[in-house]
Order: structure tokens, then C-alpha cells, then sequence
């Protein structure tokens, strides 16, 4: 009963059943696809068991905007270094990040990738290359530079990328980064998420109305593009170019991906009615699911009910684990040798 | 042995770990610029290059985050501003950043980043570029806080800065760069932490730090002929405090003076007062007393900084109080220059 869509999407998507690798060989759509369906249904785990009052942290929920993460990080190899944001589950789990040590650091668990120490924003796991995610908006575009900087002197072939939303292009630091990212030519991505809203603020009373974000970028002297967000292609194939650029010593690159974010800004449920955005804008953006058309195709229906086993794992998993010991606490604190 | 400057201290120890180790980059604004941060950066840019040693745009707050970035792929990056004022842009970065990077990650993600600051004193610096700042940063876990006092000091504690795993703020008093010292050619480390008796006494403990021990030293020799006995410990670190030395000290004394070149409320005087009160309150013979600047902004005019700085003749007469003796003037405490310069060598206005 999914109808193909058309375009480039709808023409991959008649090829899923082969498998079928876009342009390059880094990842196949069906591999894509799988990626997004990971992240939704981690995500639905948590916001239907959120109200249980394990999980006692800040959680800021992905869905909605699982394509860019997914596009991104198909093109990313595990050397290359991601840093992300408050919103970081999804740019983790794409990254490929460890889902039993995200969930447990969600319950505050020793198990946690952070030991506990850090919960839903301060996500990290070294062995992909999720070089960590912080709580302050803006706040991780200079470290991203700063590993390029690192990365570049000691003649890696990685590079860096981060995540930001909107909000943070409005930061002094976010213009200080690219300055600084362009003088020195850094192998280094950034990817603005706009998903218009910084919390209940909607870029109109932010930024000047028609502003382009990527323009504004572009014109301090970065190469910047600009896609539909909400479609993995698309960020597949921009995010594919802009690392080509940086191989051959075009620069960093800026990329900014158009999206929604479906819950509240904070938590596990919708927020429509407080008033700050309107049902039938949310509505309209719930038409562009990124996982339309797959969610309920029979051909991802073994993996579903295997990732929904594994999800259950991961609760039971970090519900299972023990808190930190005091003495641990002390010890990555410092305080104690 | 040789003598050399304190700034001169500074870039023996920059070159020395540049030379010991290619993961040690050093930036700052001014840094490659023919003056070279009061010459403690002069010759690295032609020693080790544009890509290790590099000026940087009026950026402090994503320069900081880049350091960060840096030394999480493995780089070691000492940062320079020339006024510890500039660098309050960089709060961010510093405190939610560099200062909790390792911890919120759960250990094993260490930043090894060490951050210079030039603190300034008189030639009219004013309220915004001559601030000491010591007491917010060491209220941080997980910065550590230098001041060093002499050129010795200055290079063993920089080269173990660089080389810590930890962020590091190295807090350089802007009058201390043209007094000279005995420092060895060789590679030598002082340990973060470890404060110094710069001269054992018996009657009271003075706890000092930075540019403040210089004047606190002259106090002492006058303090001397009206037998008074001072024991001076120059802090060098003030965090972590080296409170085992302190106390240790207090004990012996029963008396103590704190002196800090900041504004005296929330401050390093006082925490140790505190600490020395809540854990060695029987030891002491008199109230503890403290010696720091007035809780004012520090004022520019040349008619004001007389009054507002102290310095050895403050230091003296407040030991005489908590003596209670009577106050005296010491001519030989009287500086043989203008009160808003460290020596005629300085000529300002920088």
C-alpha cells in the first residue's frame, strides 16, 4: 500500500530490494533505512517509559529528524570525529554508537557510556568516533574545529563534523568557529539542523525574516549547501559532496538540513497545545516523516520485531546495572587519587 | 648560575616542551607579533612554524573551544591572552568545557590544555585590564590555578603545566616578567600544588602569592629588625592549595597573614582563613588577618593607585598590628620609583 515517492527517492526506493548503494559504496539506502528505524524506535522506547521515573535526566527526543543524522553519518568513516548537542541520541546511534551504554547513561547506571556521570546530553563513545555531545547551545562548534586543528597537523585523513541547531548559529562562537575553521582551512563539516524552534522561540523572533542561514555562511567565505532534512537522499548525497570537497582541499563545509522535531522540546511528549507552534504546521510536517513508506513496509518487518528485542534488552540491560559508587564519583571527579 | 628574566623563564619553558614534544602547539593574539606577548613567545614561530605557533583572530571564546578540540585528538596547546580581562569571554569553554570534559564523560577524556593569563597592576591599567581573577577560577573542579612568583618557578611550573593532563591556568603578574632569577638550563617540573617556604620563621605565617611575595619579601627583612620572625610561604598554586605546608606552618606560628593581589571578599584569603579556622582554630594565637585589595573595581587615575594597591610598607604595618605594636614608617621600604610601575625599567604603557 506505500506508494513510492517520486524522484530520486522513489527511484532508490524501488531498487531496496537490491540492496542497492547510492553513487558511492559507503551505504545502501536499505542500510539507511534500518539506521532511522533504530533511532525512531529507541526514541519511542523512551518517551513510552519516560513517565516510569527511571529515567531521571533531560532527554531531548530525535523523532522527526532521524534523516539527518542517518545521511550524515552514512558518509562518515569510524575515524572521522562527531560532536554533537542536547539532541544527540540520534547523531550516537548513527554514528554507531553503543545503544545498551546510551540507555543505561539515560538511567544515570555505571554501565552508562559516561559512567553515569553524564546522562542523555553528555553522550560519547571513542570507538566509533562520537567524540561526545554537550548541554550548552553552541557550545561543542569550536571543539569540532579544534580536532580538525589536531587532525590536520598530525596529517590524519579524518575529519570532523558537528551537529548544531538554529539556535546555536545565533551565538557569537558560532561565527568566531567558521572564521577560524576558513583561515586555516580545516577538514571540518558543519551541520546546522534547523528545525525552527530554539525551545518555544521560532526563528522569527531570532533571526531577520528571510534570512538563509547557509547564505549567511556562505557569504563569511565556507562552501555551504542546503536540503530537505527530512530526506535521507538528499543529506546523503550533500553530505557525500561536501566531504569530496574537503578531499580535495576545498575547505570545511556547512551544510544546513531543514526538519521538525515531533515532541516537546524537553521530554517525552507532544506539546502542541501550549500554544507556541500550531497543530496543522506539526501536522504538515508529520506528512514528511523521514520514515514514511518504511515504517510499515513488510520489507523491514523481521528487522523491526529483532531491533524491538534488542531495544527491550537495552532497558532491561540499564535497568539491571548498578548506580555508581560514591568512591567512583570521587575519583573522576579528581578529588580522589 | 645564570640569570635570567621571568618572561625570558617563559619561553625557555614554551620552547623547551615544543622541542620535547610535537604535540605541544602554542597560540594566542600577538603571539607571533614582533613584541611577542612582553617577549615570552619572541623566536617560536621561526623555530617550529605557522602551524604549530599562530596568531589567532579576536575569537577568545571559540579559540578555547579549539584548544579543547585539540587536545582531545592529542594535541598538547598553550593559549595566551595578554590581559586575564580579554579571556572572561571564554567562560563557556573554560567552565563547561575544559573543567568538566573529563568528568562528564566518565574519566578517560582528559584535556590537556594549559591556559596563560597576563594579570596587570598599576600605569593607570583600570578597572577592566588589571583584574585577578584567581579565586573564580580556583573555585572550578577541575581547573588547576598557577601564579608563580620567580623566573625559576616560572619555567619548572609552566613545563609541568604544559605536560599535565588537566586544563592549567597559569596566571603570569605583568610585573614580575622583567625580574630576574637563577634558572637552570636543564628541563626541571614543580609539581602543581606545592607551595614554598621562601623563608622559615617563628613568629607568624605569611601566606603569599605572585607579584605580592616580591613585595611581602622586603616586608619581612624590616619585619626582622623590630624581631618579629615572619616564616613567608609563596603559594604558587591556588588550586590546588597546598594546605599541608600551610598548616603545618600555622601550627608552629599560631599566627597567620594572607596576602593576595585580588579583591579581598570570596577570595584565596578566604579559603585558607576559613580552612585554617575550621580544622587548626586552637593553634591560633591571635584572629587570622588578611591583606588583599578593598572591594572596589581597581580605579585608573594615578591619584588613586597609591592608595588602592598595597605593598611592602602595607605589609609591615599590618604586622605590626596584629602584634599590636605601633605603626612606624620604614624609610627603607619606600620604592625609589613611581608608585604605578614595578621598577624604571618599565616605561609603559603597556
Amino acid at each position: 500500500m506505500a506508494k513510492l515517492r517520486k524522484g530520486v527517492f522513489g527511484r532508490l526506493n524501488s531498487f531496496i530490494n537490491n540492496h542497492i548503494i547510492i553513487k558511492s559504496k559507503n551505504m545502501s539506502l536499505f542500510e539507511m533505512q534500518k539506521r532511522m528505524l533504530k533511532i525512531r524506535f529507541v526514541e519511542e522506547s523512551i518517551a513510552e517509559r519516560y513517565s516510569e521515573g527511571k529515567m531521571r535526566c533531560p532527554t531531548h527526543l530525535s523523532i522527526g529528524q532521524e534523516a539527518i543524522a542517518v545521511g550524515v553519518c552514512a558518509n562518515l568513516n569510524k575515524d572521522d570525529l562527531v560532536l554533537s548537542t542536547h539532541r544527540a541520541h540520534a547523531h550516537y546511534l548513527a554514528k554507531g554508537g553503543d545503544l545498551k551504554k546510551m540507555i543505561a547513561e539515560i538511567y544515570g547506571k555505571v554501565t552508562g557510556c559516561s559512567k553515569g556521570m553524564g546522562g542523555s546530553m553528555h553522550l560519547i563513545d571513542k570507538s566509533v568516533g562520537f567524540m561526545g555531545s554537550t548541554a550548552i547551545v553552541g557550545n561543542t562548534i569550536p571543539v569540532a574545529v579544534g580536532m580538525a586543528k589536531g587532525l590536520k597537523l598530525r596529517n590524519k585523513d579524518a575529519i570532523s563534523c558537528v551537529f548544531f541547531g538554529d539556535g546555536a548559529t545565533e551565538e557569537g562562537v558560532f561565527f568566531e568557529s567558521l572564521n577560524f575553521a576558513i583561515i586555516q582551512n580545516l577538514p571540518v563539516i558543519f551541520v546546522c539542523e534547523n528545525n525552527l524552534y530554539s525551545v518555544y522561540s521560532g526563528l522569527e523572533v531570532r533571526q531577520p525574516k528571510g534570512r538563509k542561514i547557509y547564505e549567511m555562511a556562505r557569504s563569511m567565505g565556507i562552501e555551504a549547501n542546503h536540503g530537505n532534512g527530512n530526506d535521507v537522499v538528499e543529506v546523503y548525497e550533500k553530505m557525500l559532496k561536501a566531504k569530496d570537497n574537503i578531499s580535495k582541499d576545498k575547505g570545511p563545509q556547512f551544510l544546513e538540513f531543514d526538519t521538525y522535531r515531533w515532541r516537546e522540546h524537553c521530554g517525552p511528549n507532544y506539546d502542541n497545545d501550549l500554544g507556541y507552534r500550531d497543530e496543522s504546521e506539526f501536522l504538515k510536517w508529520r506528512e514528511k516523516d523521514p520514515l514514511k513508506n518504511v515504517l510499515d513496509s513488510s520489507e523491514f518487518k523481521s528487522y523491526i520485531d529483532s531491533l524491538k528485542d534488542d531495544i527491550c534488552e537495552a532497558h532491561l540491560f540499564a535497568e539491571n546495572s548498578k548506580y555508581p559508587e560514591y568512591e567512583e564519583f570521587l575519583e573522576i571527579s579528581g578529588i580522589k587519587k | 648560575m645564570r640569570k635570567i628574566s621571568f618572561a625570558q623563564a617563559v619561553n625557555e619553558a614554551i620552547d623547551m616542551a615544543m622541542s620535547i614534544s610535537d604535540e605541544v602547539i602554542t597560540f594566542g593574539l600577538g603571539v607571533p607579533d614582533p613584541k611577542g606577548v612582553f617577549s615570552t613567545t619572541l623566536g617560536l614561530q621561526d623555530k617550529y612554524g605557522n602551524e604549530r605557533v599562530f596568531d589567532m583572530p579576536t575569537s577568545e571564546n571559540a579559540m578555547t573551544g579549539i584548544g579543547i578540540g585539540s587536545s582531545i585528538v592529542g594535541l598538547r596547546p598553550i593559549m595566551v591572552h595578554q590581559r586575564v580581562d580579554f579571556f572572561l569571554l571564554a567562560l563557556d569553554q573554560l567552565i563547561n568545557n575544559a573543567a568538566k570534559w573529563n568528568f562528564m564523560f566518565g574519566g578517560d577524556n582528559n584535556i590537556p590544555i594549559t591556559i596563560r593569563l597576563i594579570v596587570g597592576h598599576g600605569w593607570g591599567q583600570g578597572p577592566t585590564h588589571s583584574q585577578n581573577l584567581q579565586s573564580i577560577f580556583s573555585h572550578i573542579p577541575g581547573l588547576k590555578v598557577v601564579m608563580p612568583t620567580t623566573a625559576y618557578d616560572a619555567k619548572g611550573l609552566l613545563l609541568e603545566s604544559i605536560f599535565c593532563d588537566d586544563p592549567v591556568l597559569f596566571l603570569e603578574h605583568r610585573w614580575l616578567h622583567g625580574t630576574e632569577g637563577e634558572v637552570p638550563e636543564k628541563d626541571y617540573r614543580i609539581a602543581i600544588g606545592s607551595s614554598k617556604v621562601i623563608k622559615p620563621g617563628k613568629d607568624i605565617t605569611l601566606v603569599s602569592l605572585s607579584y605580592m611575595t616580591i613585595e611581602a619579601m622586603r616586608a619581612v627583612e624590616e619585619l626582622e629588625k623590630e624581631d618579629i620572625s615572619c616564616e613567608l610561604i609563596d603559594l604558587r598554586s591556588s588550586s590546588p592549595l597546598d594546605w599541608v605546608t600551610i598548616s603545618k606552618s600555622i601550627k608552629k606560628t599560631g599566627r597567620l597573614l594572607v596576602i593576595d593581589t585580588a579583591n579581598e571578599s570570596f577570595s584565596i584569603s578566604s579559603e585558607i582563613i576559613a580552612k585554617a579556622s575550621m580544622e587548626i582554630f586552637t593553634s591560633f594565637k591571635s584572629p587570622p588577618q588578611r591583606l588583599a585589595l578593598i572591594d572596589a573595581p581597581s580605579p585608573t587615575s594615578f591619584g588613586l593607585t597609591s592608595t588602592y594597591y598595597n605593598g611592602a610598607e602595607e605589609v609591615f604595618a599590618k604586622v605590626l598590628e596584629i602584634f599590636d605594636q605601633p605603626s612606624k614608617p620604614n624609610d627603607n621600604l619606600k620604592s625609589d620609583h613611581s608608585h604605578d610601575i614595578p621598577g624604571d625599567w618599565f616605561k609603559g604603557p603597556f
